[in-house]
């Protein structure tokens, strides 16, 4: 039946909710400050930054101009606000390579890496989430130890070399999947693969902890008196409460997504974001490496504030301990 | 004691003989990993039906693989091992210095800890790469980046709790030092779980050295590493495969045995963190 008193307990709990969210936002945007400050003292502290972002043959008036638009003639503190400025709005620069606007090439980039790290993080979701709890299921038996050596081997295999395996035995030997580049969507299959895999593999091992503790619990036995089918004791009590630890793990994979699509790119010569910065750190593009950098570290802080912030809808514990 | 599984054992084996290689490999081959013969390139194995000379084939230039190798494992091993003491020593004595000091000290090691574990590791990396330039001493010091918040970490945690333990008040009682109370007493009661760390930093270190340097961003010629040697090897896949899959055996093989004895470890020097066994 609904009280005052309910209402005024809803009305709090939606306020702690977004006290919650504020606090996360507040640190995520804290992180970016310290990234972009972390790049802008690394470009002023490794060398003259016209020397650094501008190729070597730039004429007077370019330099000049890029004086003026970094804010080079002025003091540290302004030069510093002027980054900020131009960083917030995008303007990185041309890139030394070819001349063209940074932000032109990065955005010609992004979508193969979307592309790419989706299917790759739905392969390692969709394979490890299941697989984990299947091990806790059966834990002790053949399957549940099947799956963890997979597991176990996934993060001890490099992806460089867990990739190279691939192109020998699907490409060189079977002559059944392209060995790199882009096209048709046999070319995403063993990149996705090799991105996916090493990342289901900690996933399971991590979700097969989580279900095993939820399993001990008193709570399931109570539902097994119930009379709770065993399906629902699984899928609607023990999954749902496995689920807080592992959406966080999903959310700290997506690190481990975006550091192996730097070399899984590589490997597979994927015309991706992760191509670009290495072949941009080989040639010490420095404008393109500077904007990939804040890029890349923005998705992470973006990515991680997401699943705080998820992880405050799945689990009424952290909203109510915000309120103390 | 118990007799260590099986599995552990084997690991240990795998381990010593990578050890001993590292040390004196130069027993298994003849040549230097310079050494070309530009008569003999992208031999495979003599056990293949190659050159009887060239156990493991050859690469390229039509050097030794097993010179090569010998040669990069021992400059993996010896990065990994000079990052790892870097790491652990910076990290340690920052964990020691915020539990000390508190405050804003604290609060700024912290902060720096925070923002490194947010990233990949290999985006500061290839950051650092970029703006400075390949050097060796830079790459050296890149491997002890990778990881140094973790013991800084573990040590402020665990010095805060063992601060608070009778020993470590009875020491500081009777008039200690606080130098003397964390090196003498303090240090060595965390130092399993530290010891622990170690054995979870080793194999990353080895794993972050070879990707750059497969990457082509890490050791450079004529010096080489495992990495290198399996970058190099990836142009060749078509006809000589045994140039890449040799050194990403090792690399497998290496840090899987490190990843065992490391968790065979944990359970053995710390009763209180041993995992259920499920």
């Amino acid at each position: 039946m609904w009280t005052a008193h309910d209402a005024t307990a809803g009305r709090s709990a939606v306020a702690h909710m977004l006290r919650f969210w504020l606090v996360k936002l507040l640190r995520a945007s804290i992180t970016l400050w310290l990234v972009v400050t972390a790049v802008f003292i690394v470009l002023r502290t490794s060398g003259d930054p016209v020397q650094s972002l501008l190729p070597p043959d730039a004429r007077q008036e370019e330099i000049e101009q890029f004086r003026e638009a970094w804010g080079l003639d002025r003091p540290l503190t302004e030069q510093y606000a002027q980054y900020i400025v131009n960083v917030a709005t995008g303007d990185f620069g041309k890139s030394y390579r070819d001349g063209r606007q940074v932000s032109t090439i990065i955005a010609e980039r992004v979508p193969w890496t979307l592309m790419l790290g989706l299917t790759s993080y739905a392969v390692a979701v969709l394979l490890g989430v299941p697989l984990g709890i299947w091990a806790a299921i059966r834990r002790n038996t053949f399957v549940d130890r099947l799956i963890m050596s997979f597991a176990v081997m996934g993060f001890a295999l490099p992806n460089f070399f867990f990739g190279i395996l691939l192109i020998l035995l699907f490409s060189l030997s079977l002559r059944m999947l392209p060995s790199s580049g882009t096209g048709t969507w046999m070319h995403m299959i063993m990149p996705a693969a090799t991105l996916g895999l090493a990342t289901a593999g900690a996933l399971a091992r991590f979700t097969r902890s989580a279900m095993l503790e939820v399993l001990g619990k008193v709570y399931l036995r109570a539902a097994a008196a119930k009379g709770v089918s065993f399906r629902d004791r699984i899928l609607r009590h023990a999954v749902p409460n496995a689920a807080i630890p592992v959406v966080t793990v999903m959310g700290l994979n997506l690190g481990h997504l975006v550091g192996g699509a730097i070399v899984v790119e590589t490997v597979f010569a994927w015309p991706g974001v992760g191509r670009l910065l290495v072949s941009s750190v080989s040639s010490r593009d420095l404008a393109v490496v500077q904007a990939l950098v804040l890029m890349i570290a923005c998705t992470m802080v973006a990515a991680n504030l997401i699943v705080d912030l998820l992880y405050g809808v799945l689990d009424p514990r952290i909203r109510i301990a915000a309120k103390d | 004691m118990r007799r260590p599984p099986l599995l552990v054992l084997f690991a240990m084996l795998f381990l010593a003989f990578v050890a001993f290689v590292a040390i004196a490999g130069n027993v298994f081959s003849p040549y230097a990993h310079t050494d070309q013969n530009l008569l003999a390139r992208l031999k495979p194995p003599s056990f293949l039906g190659g050159d009887p000379r060239y156990l493991l084939g050859t690469d390229r230039l039509g050097r030794d693989m097993v010179a090569r190798l010998v040669y990069g494992l021992r400059m993996s091993v010896m990065v990994a091992v000079m990052g790892t003491v870097l790491g652990a020593t910076v990290g340690i004595a920052l964990g020691f210095v915020a539990a000390h000091f508190r405050g804003f000290v604290e609060e700024t090691i912290m902060a720096v800890v925070d923002f490194q574990a947010s990233l990949p590791f290999i985006l500061i990396a290839l950051t650092l790469l970029a703006f400075f330039g390949n050097s060796m001493t830079l790459f050296i010091i890149l491997m002890g980046l990778q990881g140094w918040e973790n013991y800084a970490r573990l040590t402020r945690g665990v010095v805060l709790s063992a601060a608070s333990q009778p020993y470590a008040q009875a020491v500081r009682a009777l008039g200690s030092s606080p130098l003397r109370l964390y090196w003498k007493h303090i240090l060595p009661n965390v130092a399993s779980a530290l010891i622990v760390q170690l054995t979870l930093n080793f194999p990353q270190i080895v794993l972050i050295e070879t990707a750059l340097s497969f990457l082509g961003l890490g050791i450079q010629p004529p010096m080489t590493s495992l990495g290198q040697i399996l970058g190099d090897g990836r142009d060749y896949l078509s006809n000589a495969w045994w140039i890449a899959v040799w050194p990403g055996t090792i690399i497998f093989l290496t840090t899987l045995s490190m990843s065992i004895v490391g968790d065979a470890l944990r359970d053995y020097l710390d009763p209180t963190l041993k995992r259920q066994r499920v």
